[in-house]
């Protein structure tokens, strides 16, 4: 299956990307999407090990299950305000 | 009115208090965030604010539906700004409109202390002596196992 992975700030500019998309196996988790991720190697390896992250632009964690068509999106610490 | 966004329009805070305040309420407060012209002893000569646009429109909209629970008011208001701000703009502009003094002023805090939890929002600092960088934030609860 494959995901669409979203960075901003921070993490846009380890990556030197904005968007990506990945292929994963059927049920994979959220924890096994960034290590993929860092897997690539380069900038993306030093993406942080236990990102905060939103699926599909709600709130999730490392044990969310992704599905195809997902909209991941890596959430840097925030500092709105 | 229960209103809120996530623009890159400049905030203009009179069209915010507009949508809040009615006859039974005796308090309007309004809360702004400006861009300040320091940052530890660093002169800062502005900042970037990047946004994750629709899920932060969704997350405010939330904030913001909780503070009028909690407030029991229906006339609560906010907007966060993104883009390139110079020193003295409007980041974020939240009115909160109620009956008495106390629920306002909570409305209104609960909205700012909410936002710095977990509005999807960054912002790169500016300095006039120095490369800009983005700013330590802080890691949404989710993190740790808490989904919201």
């Amino acid at each position: 299956m494959d995901v669409t992975v979203l960075l901003f700030a921070a993490h846009r500019d380890l990556a030197g990307s904005d968007n990506t998309v990945v292929s994963l196996p059927a049920n994979s988790t959220v924890g096994a999407l960034l290590e993929a991720l860092r897997c690539r190697g380069g900038g993306w390896a030093s993406l942080p090990e236990r990102a905060a992250v939103a699926v599909n632009r709600r709130y999730a964690n490392g044990a969310t299950v992704l599905a195809e068509g997902d909209e991941v999106a890596l959430i840097p610490p925030v500092a709105g305000g | 009115m229960i209103w809120s966004d996530v623009t890159s329009d400049p905030i203009d805070t009179a069209r915010v208090l507009e949508r809040v305040g009615d006859p039974e309420d005796g308090a309007v407060a309004l809360f702004l965030g400006i861009v300040r012209n320091h940052n530890d002893a660093r002169p800062v000569s502005g900042m970037d604010y990047e946004g994750y646009g629709e899920m932060a429109r969704e997350q405010l909209a939330a904030i913001v539906e909780e503070a009028a629970g909690r407030a029991g008011s229906d006339r609560i208001a906010a907007v966060h700004r993104l883009g390139t701000l110079a020193i003295g703009e409007v980041s974020v502009a939240i009115a909160a409109s109620t009956p008495h003094r106390a629920e306002a002023f909570d409305a209104a805090r609960y909205v700012i202390e909410e936002i710095k939890k977990r509005l999807p929002v960054w912002k790169r600092e500016h300095y006039l002596d120095r490369d800009a960088e983005w700013l330590e934030g802080r890691v949404p609860a989710a993190q740790c196992g808490k989904v919201s």
